[in-house]
């Protein structure tokens, strides 16, 4: 039929590195992954979750009196108490569980519902695939953890009482600290996500990799400096907008400077999302038995 | 030699092709070369037919051999899947699409423009005839309905093999014959279509070549007449335990459907050899009725090549239809 080799005209041409084409692709896996896995009723839990360190802060902030009053007196302390519910709740836990929860389900999810082979059956290298995949759990939880983030900011500002808070923002150091405290959560969702996309695809059961990870990144403090390097939270602290103390125990290092953590953290994202599209290669078709 | 680089970009070639799954046998020592047109595939349960069909596809990996479709690697999936379409078996779909957004949320995987996958969405759909309910949810479709969106999703980005598992499954008569037609119309257009059945009967209506596999071994290959004198070679054998098996040898002799016939040491059965076991049981229940004999039981013997004569023979087989 003529209308056959008019389509095969039309058709996009799988050229050795057709970038525009592999863009093309990524925008249309996230469009199905976004769109059914972080808009429907499923997720619902996830947002709830995500709210916790929100609340808390409103909670600090609104509903007890004497935690505003005591932001507002004492300030210092309280940024540096902030900057400890940050890195325990936000990040340690929220992104932490939020980010394994996302991108170790972007996979796993599918092969539990027999439907990841559609994907497999695209004209589509698999490298963008993974790629594809690993863009939509970052999109849905860098604006999640980020939200939480600004959100209790927020509420943290809030309490501080206005003129103070606005001054403290717009003409001392405020801005800066929230820009970077967005700026660790993205970094966190950043690498966070690559360890749970492989942990996903590595693992049948992937709880116990997750757990150990978990158990990794919170005993890091005590760790020997060389292998405190070898983490994702040593060098999201060492962001950390107010010096946090990491208790008597811990190990001194010196800090590494931002522009060598933020560069360590987006190479070591490349290097595992490599790994992952090597890995899928091998995942056969969900089987029937 | 020119021409024989030719060939290969134009079949699909399995060379000498093993697959274990473990210590399974999933097909073994498997060579086939597939020209244009509709080949069909046909075996019983777990012989080997997804399996060949996954291999085609690269979603598992040989254990021994290489495979080429129209020369391109199974390893390749992006210049493989712009030539070739796979509607797998499983009746299993991504969460919470309407059959439209299914059908277009892959092309645009595939890396069509949003209006050229509008376009061909609505010309597969129209295809399978699921334009009315295209907007509707697929969970909430019947099993006929997502099997023919599977189809329409499988050939919308227009691919030049269609590799097809089991696609009559669960279709009515009239969405069968239609299915069937349009088949027949992609063969006409060009196309490489591999179709998998349990019954041959089904697919033979259509076919240009019939590869029979049982157990994992390729059994015959061929035009669907080639396939059938094949197997007439290898007649079946029946065993039939009654009460007067003299007499109803002398009986099936009269007719010439059986070529070999043997009494059981008991003297309480008869073993026979026939080439066309639909004409003989129809004999035999045309025996029973005009002597009034006892038969107790009638047992194909020969059981590897039995199930694929099963086949060859249609409905006898025992309700696989
Ligand atoms: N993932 C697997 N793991 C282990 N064995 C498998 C797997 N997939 C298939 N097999 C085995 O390989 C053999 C061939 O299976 P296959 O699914 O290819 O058969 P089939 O002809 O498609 O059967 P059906 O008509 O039931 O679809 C069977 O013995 C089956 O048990
Ligand atoms: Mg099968």
């Amino acid at each position: 039929m003529s209308s056959m080799i008019e389509a095969s005209t039309v058709k996009p041409a799988a050229t050795q590195l057709d970038w525009s084409l592999w863009l093309r692709q990524i925008r249309a896996i996230l469009r199905i992954e976004v769109k059914k896995n972080f808009w429907g009723k499923r997720a619902l839990l996830l947002y709830l979750f995500a709210a916790i360190p929100v609340v808390l802060m409103f909670l600090l902030a609104i509903v007890d009196p004497n935690g505003s009053a005591d932001i507002r007196n004492k300030w210092p302390n309280a940024q540096e108490a902030f900057g400890n519910i940050y890195e325990g709740l936000i990040l340690r836990t929220m992104v932490f569980f939020g980010c394994a929860w996302i991108f170790m389900n972007l996979f796993r999810g599918e092969v539990v519902d027999k439907s990841l082979h559609y994907y497999f059956l695209c004209s589509l290298r698999r490298e963008v695939l993974v790629a594809g995949k690993y863009f939509s759990g970052l999109l849905a939880s860098v604006v999640l953890f980020t939200l939480t983030t600004a959100g209790s900011l927020f509420f943290l500002y809030y309490a501080r009482g206005y003129p103070a808070n606005v001054d403290y923002l717009f003409d001392g150091p405020g801005m800066g600290q929230v820009l970077t405290y967005l700026g660790i959560t993205i970094l966190a969702c950043l690498g966070y996500g690559a360890v749970f996309l492989v942990i996903g695809l590595f693992f049948r059961n992937p709880i116990i990799p997750a757990l150990l990870v978990y158990g990794w990144e919170w005993l890091n403090f005590l760790l020997p400096p060389v292998l405190k390097k070898i983490s994702i939270i040593h060098y999201l602290h060492t962001l950390s907008p107010i010096p946090l103390n990491e208790g008597p125990l811990a190990t001194v290092v010196e800090a590494t400077s931002p522009w060598i953590s933020v560069p360590s953290l987006i190479v070591f994202t490349a290097l595992v999302l490599f790994l992952a599209s090597i890995r899928i290669r091998g995942v056969s078709h969900p089987s029937n038995h | 030699m020119h021409s024989n680089i030719e060939h290969r970009t134009s079949q699909i070639i399995f060379g000498d092709v093993s697959k274990f799954y473990g210590e399974i046998l999933g097909v073994n020592r498997v060579s086939l070369a597939i020209a244009p047109g509709i080949t069909s595939l046909v075996g019983p349960n777990g012989s080997g037919k997804t399996t060949l069909m996954n291999l085609m596809t690269g979603l598992i990996q040989p254990t021994r051999g290489r495979i080429s479709i129209l020369g391109i690697s199974p390893d390749n999936p992006q210049e493989l899947f712009s030539k070739v379409g796979y509607c797998g078996q499983f009746d299993s779909f991504p969460k919470g699409m309407t059959g439209y957004e299914f059908v277009k949320s892959f092309l645009r995987v595939h890396g069509y423009s949003n209006k050229v996958a509008d376009e061909k969405t609505w010309r597969a759909i129209e295809r399978v005839d699921l334009i009315e309910a295209a907007h509707r949810k697929v969970a909430g479709y019947s099993k006929g309905m997502r099997q023919r969106i599977r189809l329409a999703q499988s050939i919308a980005h227009d691919p030049v093999v269609m590799i097809l598992d089991e696609p009559l499954n669960g279709l009515d008569p009239m969405a069968r014959a239609e299915t069937i037609r349009l088949f027949r119309q992609l063969a006409k257009e060009g196309l490489h279509l591999i179709v998998s059945s349990h019954i041959l009967h089904e697919v033979n209506v259509m076919s240009d070549r019939v590869v029979l596999i049982n157990n994992g071994y390729i059994l015959a290959e061929g035009g669907v007449t080639g396939v059938r004198e094949e197997m007439e070679e290898h007649p079946m054998q029946i065993m039939i335990r009654c009460d007067l098996p003299q007499d109803l040898a002398a009986r099936i002799f009269a007719s010439d459907s059986v070529v070999e016939a043997q009494l059981h040491r008991d003297k309480q059965g008869l073993f026979i050899r026939t080439r066309n076991a639909e004409a003989f049981y129809l004999l035999l229940n045309r025996i029973v009725v005009e002597s009034g004999m006892n038969i107790e039981a009638v047992a194909p013997v020969d059981d590897d090549l039995n199930a694929v004569y099963q086949y060859l023979i249609g409905s006898n087989g025992g309700g696989q239809a």
